[in-house]
């Protein structure tokens, strides 16, 4: 009955893999604008407290606070010309933030960054020719990191920051591509896990190398997300297999992910920024869950990342006091191999294209807009590792992606 | 300050419109063309194979997955028009079976009963009652039971001849007239694209009934013939050319299909000649005392008159064949008994025992016994201890196996009608679905597109069910067999016709019936 029952949770692979090829990145509607670089930008808000910790001292105010939020859009598209299948998953996620932080001295600061770097969501007709491997998916996770930044001269700054993560998932699929209940409904299961926590770390460093270029890295741990009790509901089962109602446990590994960013002031109004980011991903080979009925047992369900990188660049002009403007971009590298494209993470490579603008309200509060979008080219992909009976299967077809987003975020300063 | 934000608004509008994902190519039924043929009404024609009979009867869950209404689903997408199969509506209680009015005239549909892991029939009371007549020509024209010859056979529809036997209950049910025939029902449908599947229960019935029919080769008038006899090569080529000028006569293209050889059906595959392990007879002392009390003492008789191979005596390690009677040995009763008598055996036994092995002998890998053998191995027969155990020490009757000689029949006229179904179909140019040659790749397992091997395997557990192929009565398709049939069918079409159909996954339709408890 193991193998009528090899759940992949392909959702908690989704939880990985929006943090990389999935993940748009949504951290603060100014640097978000420039292409979400930031590891090297000083100066500007609290948002820089998620970019690298070591930008608290950097900043000019006292106390800088900025809160935001933004509605992203994700679509995606499934088609296959031999067996005529057309789906379709649209779906809106409203991920947010707060930052904040107080120049305690000259040379110290101390913050607390609020952020959701996971919040979006698949979801596909029920039953779809890929039912067996995803229906929907559903995924959260709050990063809470209380920060803290010391300036070792005036040019360098260093910071770290502990992270919690506060998380969950849901996730349905069918039990395999053909079992049915007595009256003849696709039997499915619901994973559901909330409330899932884990720590982290956050270390960065920030020099000014001259008056015009800053360089900055930072790096953020592997974050391991244990599931241990979470729930796994099945519905319409037939009579002969009628699970009941249980628990599993599962790790959700959140990659490491070191970046250098470099920022340069080409004048008064001009600020340009370039990221790399290289994520861990290699760490994500295999997702294994562990049901409490043995009759169901352990899957194992290869993921078979490969560690890849994200190129970023912006540019801000800000004309006068009261407003600044933003253009950017960045070329994000899928981690999901080929024969490894699951339609819980049907993303490929992706060109995201950022604009934005902020507009000082009165001297002390800004207003910050940012839009996103991001394309994806087709791609024929396709997950070959679903067991079946012994027999790996092969599940794929043409997908295209697209996600765009709009933020708006606030910020105060004194 | 107005002409940036301006600008910034423009650019917010921008990203709206031109996110939304969209194909190269998109797949629409514009992706997809009928080529030569025209699918505006489809009718098909054939047998059980046709109907979508499956676990041993019709029922009304079972036959939407007929694969002629699977096909009819794909052929949707090219401009084939709507398409209905005979009522079941009646089939209140989804369990098929037949009345005749009002009385039982059919079993139930097999399903696995996990509580006993085996096929049972399902409880429940049949409602599909023969003489509720629809009195309707559907474009599923398939006909549970149908021969070649039935399909021009007037009166095979007419309620009158059930007493008779000439008329089949489930063409009866939607007969258009008393003496309609079926493929006068089919023609009156004007089909512009038709698959014909006939000829299977030609020689099947005969291998059905474990070769206890009559091979009619030479006799070409049907009417004599009883439905366990293997047609005539002669009466089938005249039908089969008379369907198949009939069906073509409008212009109407086509698939006609081969039929399948039985060594390629888990009904004769599935029960080994040698189940009897020690394990199964009852332990080492039992196989020792069915040695020296039985069956050394007929061995030693035998071998005496030179036929000694037909006994062998029963192995501790390893399976051990199944004893039958092959009705094509020289009965040696009279020396049997007479032999015993002389070994100091009791009159009476010498007698019981001489007629019981007169001319049973130890099945060889070259028999083939039929799926429902298994249920009845060991069980009671009508002898005393230890002749009481059927197929153990009492020879299995000749309806459960297959002998060689029988198996020859067999092959040789499905050879036959397969030679006249390509010959008679190839002079149509019609497009042919070796099922014949398909059916025998999957006895050793065919590959699909999706990764999954399929194979001509019976239901054996959990470690096939996702892939088995037959239903429970082991002759007919389970749903995803009958899309995998579908599958197939459509590969020819497109290959044929040059069309351009979408294909199924079989894998994706629903296998064996398992209940938790019957």
């Amino acid at each position: 009955m193991k193998k009528i029952l090899s759940i992949s949770l392909l959702s908690l692979i989704a939880a990985n893999s929006f943090a990389g090829g999935y993940r748009i990145s949504l951290q603060g509607q100014r640097q978000l604008a420039m292409g979400h670089t930031g590891v090297g930008v000083i100066g500007q808000n609290a948002e820089s407290l998620f970019f690298n910790p070591a930008s608290g001292t950097f900043l000019k105010n006292q106390w800088s606070f900025s809160a935001g939020a933004t509605a992203l859009f994700s679509n995606v598209k499934f088609q296959n010309s031999i067996y005529n299948w057309s789906n379709s998953s649209e779906n809106m996620g409203t991920p947010f933030y707060f930052y904040g932080n107080y120049q305690a001295t000259d040379r110290f600061s101390v913050g607390l960054a609020v952020y959701t770097p996971f919040g979006s969501s698949v979801e596909w007709q029920q039953d779809w020719p890929g039912s067996h491997l995803v229906n929907s998916i559903d995924l959260q996770a709050i990063f809470i990191q209380p920060t803290v930044s010391y300036k070792i001269t005036d040019n360098i700054s260093v910071g770290a920051g502990l992270i919690y993560v506060n998380g969950g998932v849901t996730f349905n699929r069918n039990l395999s591509r053909s079992m049915i209940d007595d009256y003849g409904n696709r039997s499915d299961v619901t994973i559901d896990a909330s409330g899932v926590s884990a720590w982290g770390y956050n270390v960065g460093v920030t020099a000014r190398l001259d008056e015009y270029v800053t360089l900055g890295v930072n790096y953020r741990s592997q974050i391991d997300m244990k599931v241990e009790g979470g729930e796994a509901k099945f519905h319409d089962m037939p009579g002969f297999l009628n699970y009941a109602d249980g628990k599993f446990d599962a790790t959700m590994p959140l990659p490491a992910e070191l970046t250098i960013g470099l920022s340069y002031q080409i004048n008064e109004k001009w600020l340009a920024a370039f990221d790399y980011n290289y994520t861990f991903w290699k760490a994500y080979d295999n997702l294994v869950i562990e049901f409490d009925n043995p009759a169901i047992g352990t899957s194992v369900n290869p993921r078979n990342y490969k560690s890849s990188g994200t190129l970023r660049g912006g540019l801000q002009f800000a004309p006068s006091e009261k407003f600044s403007a933003r253009v950017g971009g960045y070329y994000d590298i899928s981690p999901v191999q080929d024969g490894y494209f699951a339609p819980e993470t049907p993303r490929n490579d992706a060109i995201a294209g950022t604009a934005g603008f902020s507009y000082k309200i009165t001297p002390k509060l800004d207003v910050d807009f940012s839009a996103t979008a991001l394309h994806f080219k087709q791609t024929k992909n396709s997950y070959d590792h679903y067991k079946e009976d012994g027999s790996d299967l092969s599940f794929g077809g043409d997908y295209r992606s697209s996600a765009y987003s709009l933020g708006l975020g606030l910020s105060y300063n004194f | 300050m107005k002409k940036y934000q301006s600008i910034f608004l423009a650019a917010f509008a921008f990203s709206f419109v031109a996110c939304e994902p969209e194909f190269e190519n998109p797949v629409t039924n514009e992706s997809y063309s009928r080529g030569e043929a025209d699918f505006t009404t489809y009718v098909a024609l054939g047998n059980s194979l046709t109907a979508g009979y499956m676990d041993g009867t019709m029922y009304r869950s079972g036959q939407q997955y007929s694969f002629p209404n699977l096909l009819a689903k794909q052929f949707a997408v090219v401009g084939g028009g709507s398409f209905t199969q005979p009522s079941f509506n009646d089939d209140v209680n989804d369990v098929g079976g037949l009345l005749f009015m009002g009385q039982p005239a059919a079993a139930t549909r097999l399903i696995l009963n996990m509580s006993t892991s085996g096929p049972e029939n399902l409880t429940g009371t049949p409602t599909i009652e023969i003489s509720d007549l629809q009195a309707k020509a559907y474009n599923n024209m398939g006909v549970p039971g149908a021969k070649s010859f039935h399909l021009l056979a007037s009166g095979y529809g007419n309620l009158a001849n059930m007493a008779t036997g000439t008329a089949n209950p489930y063409f009866v049910r939607h007969a258009t007239s008393p003496n309609t025939t079926v493929l006068s029902d089919a023609m009156s449908l004007n089909p512009t694209f038709f698959t014909n599947w006939i000829g299977a229960n030609d020689v099947l019935a005969y291998a059905l009934s474990g070769g206890t029919g009559e091979n009619q080769e030479g006799n070409t008038d049907p009417s004599t013939y009883s439905s366990n006899d293997i047609t005539d090569p002669q009466v089938f080529e005249a039908a089969y050319k008379t369907i198949i000028n009939t069906l073509t006569s409008n212009g109407a293209k086509g698939v006609v299909a081969t039929i399948p050889d039985i060594t390629s059906i888990p009904h004769f595959t599935t029960v080994p000649y040698n189940p009897l392990t020690a394990e199964a007879l009852g332990g080492e002392a039992v196989v020792t005392q069915l040695n020296t009390s039985l069956l050394d003492p007929i061995k030693q008789i035998l071998t005496a008159i030179g036929e000694g191979d037909r006994i062998q005596l029963y192995s501790t390690t390893s399976g051990n064949p199944l004893l039958i009677t092959d009705e094509t040995l020289t009965d040696v009763s009279a020396t049997l008994t007479a032999a015993l008598i002389a070994n100091n055996y009791p009159a009476e036994t010498a007698a019981v025992l001489g007629q019981v092995f007169g001319r049973a002998r130890h099945a060889t890998r070259s028999d083939l016994f039929v799926l429902g053998t298994s249920g009845i191995i060991g069980t009671a027969s009508a002898l005393p201890s230890p002749l009481d155990k059927l197929g153990v020490t009492f020879p299995l009757e000749d309806k459960y196996v297959l002998i060689p000689s029988e198996q020859q029949q067999i092959k040789t006229a499905t050879d036959k009608f397969n030679d006249i179904i390509w010959s008679v179909s190839g002079s149509k140019k019609l497009a042919i679905a070796d099922m014949n040659a398909i059916m025998r790749y999957l006895t050793t397992g065919i590959r699909l597109s999706d990764g999954q091997w399929y194979t001509a395997d019976y239901f054996k557990g959990t470690e096939n069910m996702n892939k088995v192929l037959f239903s429970l009565d082991g002759v007919h398709p389970n749903p995803r067999g009958y899309a995998f049939v579908a599958n197939e069918i459509v590969k020819v079409i497109n290959e044929h016709y040059k069309s351009n159909l979408p294909l199924l996954v079989p894998g994706n339709y629903p296998g064996v019936t398992i209940k938790a408890s019957n």
